[in-house]
C-alpha cells in the first residue's frame, strides 16, 4: 500500500522536476533541506548582529533617521569603558549574577539531594517544587510586587511576625540596601528548580553499583558524597551555573517588573541600562556598542567556563 | 436548478457588493492614538459626533502611560501609519517636527481661519509651536494639562485637627500658600490616626522608568528659582540648571519624599498617586489636572470632600507648575491626511471644544475658558485656570528624551536613593545635558 503511494507520489512529479532532483547528490540535498534554516539564521541572528557591529561605530540614532551617520571610529566604545555608571550597572549586575547563582546552586543541589533519597510521596514534592519555574516571569514579578508591598504586603508582615519590626518599615523595594537582594530571592525563589532538576539527573546518573562499592569498603556517608556524589554530579553541576549565568546576565523583565532599577540606579542592571540607552534616549550607535560589549564578555567568560566543564568531564 | 443558480449568483454578488462598500467605509476610517486613560474615554464619547457629522468612523489606539511614549515613537520612527492622528505629548513636538513625523499646520490654519490666538498662549507654545515662540505649529491644543494637588477638604475642617494644628505652627489649617507651608500640612498628618486608619502627608511623584520624577520635582523646582537655560545664552546652564536655588529645590523635594509620602511610594506616578488619594491613605496629593474629574466623582473621596489648590510659591514668591497635556495632530505618513484634517477642523469649533470640557476633557480654548460660567463650572476649574496661568515645561528639543533620561536618573538617585547631595546631581544634569547637546551640535 505505501509503495503504490510512493510510486503514484512518484509518477505525479512532473518529468523536468523528477530529472532535476534525481541529478542532485546526497550533499546537495542535505544543504537544501538545511538552507531555508541557514537563511533564516542569517537574517535574524547574523546579519543583525553584523549590522549592530556596524552601528557601533557610529553616532546612528533610530528616532532620526534622516540625520546624517558620522562615522565615529572607536568613540562609543571608549565612553563606555569610560562611563562610571555603565561600570556600576556592571558591579550591579556582577552581584546579581554571583548571589543568584550561589543560592540557586546550593539550595538546588540540597533539593535534589533530598528528592533522590525517593521518600515517600518524592513524587508529589518534586512537582509541587518545579511550580515556579513554570509560572511567566511576568506574572512572578507582578505578584511579587504586591507581597512586598509594604502596607498589604504578605512578606513584610511575615517579616514583622518574626521580627517585630513593624510591616510598614519593611520596604524591600524602596530601601537602598534591600532591593538588590529582593529580586535576588524572587530570582532564587523561581529558578533554583530548574538547578534542583539539573542536578537530580545528575544525581541519579551515576550507577548504584559505585556506592555499593564504596559500602562494601566502609565508607563513610560523608566520604561517599565527596568522594562519588560531588565529583561525578560536578559537570551537571557546571552545566546548570553556566545556563544560569548566562540567563541572569541579560535578566531583564524581573528587575524591570519588580524595581525598574530603582531605588536609584541601585537595582539597574546592564541590561536596563542597555533598554534605556537604546529605546528611550535612542542612542543606537552608543547602545550597539554597549552590547556589543556585553556579548563579548558573556561569550569570552562562557567559551573559559566550557573548557573548564570539559576538563571536569574528561577527569 | 436554473433558478436556484440564479438566485446563488444573485446572492453572492450582493455579498461581494456590500463587503467592498463596508471595505470603502472602513477605508475612510481614522485612527487615532493616545494613551489610555480618563480623557481618552471622553474623546471617545465626543467623536460620535464627528462621525455623525461627517460619516466618517473613528477608531481608537490608546496605550497605557507607562509605555505611550516608547509604543507611538517606535511608531513614529518606523514610518508606520497605525495612527492618522496622534495626540502626542507635549515635549515631543521639537523632535516630531524636526523628524517629519507631524504635519505642518500653518497652511491649514490660515485656510480654515482657525487662529491660534483663540486658545490659551501656554499650550500654543507648549504643545503646537516649534521652534518654540515662533508660528511654526504642529499641532492643535487638545488637552489642557497641568500639575496641581488635591486635598482632603473633610480632613482640613475637622475642628479637632483645625485647633492642634494651629497650636502646632500658629497658622490655619488650610490650603498651602507655600512650598513651606505645604511641607508643614504635610508632616501634622504623616502617620496620624484619622478614622482609626494611619494616614500619611502627602503623595508625589517618584516614578523613575518613565517621566514621574521629573514631572514632581521641576513643579518644585521652577517656584524655588530652577532655569533651564541662560535666557540670554541658549544651552549656557551652568549656573541656572544648578543654581543655589535650584539646589534648595531640590533639597526640599527629598526633605518632602523623606518625611511626609506614604510607606514603599518609591516609584509612585499618575496612577499611583490616584489610589494613594482613593484609597484614603494621604491628606494631599500631587497630581496632573486630568485625574480632578475622577476623583471629584469618586464615592469615598469626592465630592464635598475633596479639594483643589495650585501648586504653592517657593522661597521667593515665584510660583510655576508643570504643564502636561497634549497637542493633536497629522501623522505625515498616513494616507487619510485630508479626513484627519477635517476632524481637526471640527475639534477646533467652539461647541466642540465645550462639550470636551463637559465630557471630562480639558479644553485649551479661551472662549471655553474664559466663559464668565467657567470657574464655577465644576469644583476644579478654577484651580485649573489659575494652574495654567503658571505653567513652565521640561525641554521640547529633539533629544528630550536623552534629556528625560538624564533628569530621571538624577532626581531618582538622589531623592529616592539617597545618594550624593542636591548639589552633585544637579551638577551632574548639567554634564548629562550639555554632552547631549554637543552630541546634538547645539553648543
Amino acid at each position: 500500500m505505501l509503495n503504490r503511494t510512493a510510486d503514484n507520489a512518484a509518477r505525479a512529479t512532473p518529468e523536468p522536476l523528477a530529472k532535476k532532483i534525481r541529478g542532485i547528490s546526497d550533499k546537495g540535498l542535505a544543504w537544501l533541506f538545511i538552507s531555508p534554516t541557514i537563511l533564516l539564521l542569517l537574517a535574524i541572528n547574523i546579519f543583525p548582529l553584523f549590522w549592530a557591529i556596524y552601528l557601533s561605530f557610529t553616532n546612528f540614532r533610530a528616532n532620526r533617521p534622516n540625520e546624517v551617520v558620522k562615522n565615529l571610529g572607536l568613540s562609543n566604545y571608549q565612553r563606555i569603558l569610560g562611563d562610571q555608571d555603565i561600570w556600576i550597572a556592571m558591579q550591579t549586575t556582577a552581584h546579581f549574577v554571583f548571589w543568584t547563582i550561589l543560592l540557586q546552586t546550593v539550595i538546588g543541589f540540597t533539593l535534589a539531594w533530598l528528592i533522590d533519597r525517593k521518600f515517600r510521596g518524592h513524587a508529589f514534592w518534586t512537582t509541587i517544587i518545579l511550580v515556579p519555574m513554570m509560572l511567566s516571569p511576568a506574572v512572578v514579578g507582578n505578584f511579587w510586587r504586591f507581597l512586598y508591598e509594604p502596607q498589604i504586603g504578605l512578606f513584610s508582615y511575615v517579616i514583622s511576625f518574626v521580627t517585630g519590626i513593624p510591616p510598614t518599615n519593611v520596604q524591600m523595594l524602596s530601601n537602598v540596601e534591600l532591593a538588590p537582594w529582593a529580586i535576588i530571592i524572587v530570582d532564587t525563589w523561581m529558578w533554583t528548580p530548574y538547578v534542583m532538576l539539573i542536578c537530580l539527573a545528575g544525581l541519579r546518573s551515576i550507577p548504584e553499583y559505585i556506592y555499593e562499592a564504596a559500602e562494601v569498603d566502609r565508607a563513610s556517608n560523608w566520604r561517599q558524597f565527596w568522594s562519588i556524589t560531588l565529583p561525578m554530579a560536578l559537570p551537571f553541576i557546571m552545566l546548570a551555573v553556566l545556563f544560569r549565568g548566562i540567563e541572569n546576565f541579560k535578566m531583564f523583565d524581573m528587575v524591570n517588573l519588580l524595581t525598574g532599577g530603582g531605588p536609584g540606579s541601585t537595582t539597574e542592571v546592564a541590561s536596563i541600562t542597555l533598554k534605556r540607552q537604546a529605546f528611550e534616549s535612542w542612542r543606537t550607535g552608543y547602545s550597539s556598542a554597549f552590547a556589543i560589549i556585553l556579548f563579548v564578555a558573556v561569550f569570552g567568560l562562557a567559551n573559559i567556563y566550557v573548557k573548564a566543564l570539559n576538563k571536569v568531564k574528561q577527569r | 436548478m436554473k433558478s436556484t443558480l440564479k438566485l446563488a449568483l444573485g446572492l453572492a454578488s450582493a455579498a461581494l457588493a456590500s463587503t467592498a462598500v463596508s471595505t470603502a467605509a472602513h477605508a475612510e476610517d481614522l485612527t487615532l492614538c493616545w494613551a489610555a486613560w480618563d480623557p481618552a474615554n471622553a474623546l471617545v464619547e465626543l467623536s460620535k459626533d464627528f462621525t455623525k457629522q461627517t460619516g466618517i468612523g473613528m477608531k481608537f489606539e490608546f496605550v497605557p502611560w507607562t509605555n505611550y511614549a516608547d509604543r507611538f515613537l517606535n511608531e513614529l520612527n518606523s514610518h508606520g501609519k497605525l495612527c492618522d492622528l496622534i495626540i502626542g505629548d507635549s515635549q515631543w513636538i521639537g523632535g516630531a517636527a524636526e523628524n517629519g513625523h507631524y504635519v505642518k499646520l500653518n497652511d491649514f490654519f490660515d485656510k480654515e481661519k482657525i487662529k491660534m490666538d483663540d486658545f490659551v498662549p501656554a499650550t500654543v507654545v507648549g504643545y503646537s509651536e516649534w521652534p518654540k515662540n515662533t508660528p511654526n505649529y504642529w499641532a492643535l491644543p487638545a488637552m489642557g494639562d497641568v500639575v496641581g494637588w488635591t486635598y482632603r477638604k473633610d480632613w482640613f475642617s475637622r475642628p479637632e485637627l483645625q485647633k492642634e494644628f494651629k497650636e502646632k505652627y500658629g497658622w490655619d489649617l488650610a490650603p498651602p500658600k507655600t512650598f513651606d507651608q505645604l511641607k508643614q500640612i504635610a508632616e501634622f498628618f504623616q502617620k496620624r490616626q484619622i478614622d482609626g486608619k494611619t494616614v500619611y502627608g502627602a503623595s508625589i511623584y517618584t516614578e523613575r522608568g518613565s517621566e514621574g520624577i521629573t514631572m514632581g520635582a521641576m513643579d518644585v523646582l521652577y517656584s524655588y528659582g530652577f532655569q533651564y537655560e541662560n535666557p540670554k545664552k541658549p544651552y549656557e546652564m551652568e549656573g541656572y540648571v544648578n543654581s543655589e536655588k535650584s539646589v534648595k529645590g531640590l533639597e526640599f523635594y527629598k526633605a518632602l519624599y523623606d518625611c511626609c509620602t506614604p510607606p514603599g511610594a518609591s516609584n509612585s506616578y499618575m496612577g499611583e498617586g490616584v489610589d494613594a488619594f482613593k484609597s484614603g491613605q494621604v491628606a494631599m496629593h500631587m497630581n496632573f489636572a486630568f485625574t480632578w474629574p475622577g476623583l471629584q466623582k469618586d464615592e469615598n473621596v469626592g465630592g464635598d470632600k475633596i479639594g483643589y489648590f495650585v501648586n504653592p510659591k517657593g522661597p521667593d514668591g515665584d510660583q510655576f507648575a508643570q504643564l502636561g497635556g497634549q497637542g493633536i495632530s497629522v501623522v505625515s505618513y498616513s494616507d487619510k491626511q485630508e479626513s484627519a484634517l477635517k476632524y481637526i477642523k471640527w475639534f477646533a469649533n467652539k461647541d466642540v471644544q465645550a462639550k470636551w470640557w463637559s465630557l471630562g476633557g480639558y479644553s485649551c480654548l479661551n472662549a471655553v475658558v474664559n466663559d464668565p460660567k467657567f470657574p464655577s463650572s465644576q469644583p476644579y476649574a478654577q484651580a485649573f485656570l489659575d494652574s495654567m496661568a503658571i505653567v513652565k515645561d521640561f525641554w521640547a528639543e529633539p533629544s528630550y528624551a536623552p534629556l528625560l533620561q538624564a533628569s530621571q536618573k538624577r532626581f531618582h538617585d538622589y531623592v529616592v536613593a539617597g545618594q550624593g547631595s542636591a548639589k552633585d546631581a544637579l551638577d551632574g544634569l548639567v554634564k548629562d545635558w550639555t554632552q547631549v547637546f554637543q552630541d546634538d551640535g547645539k553648543m
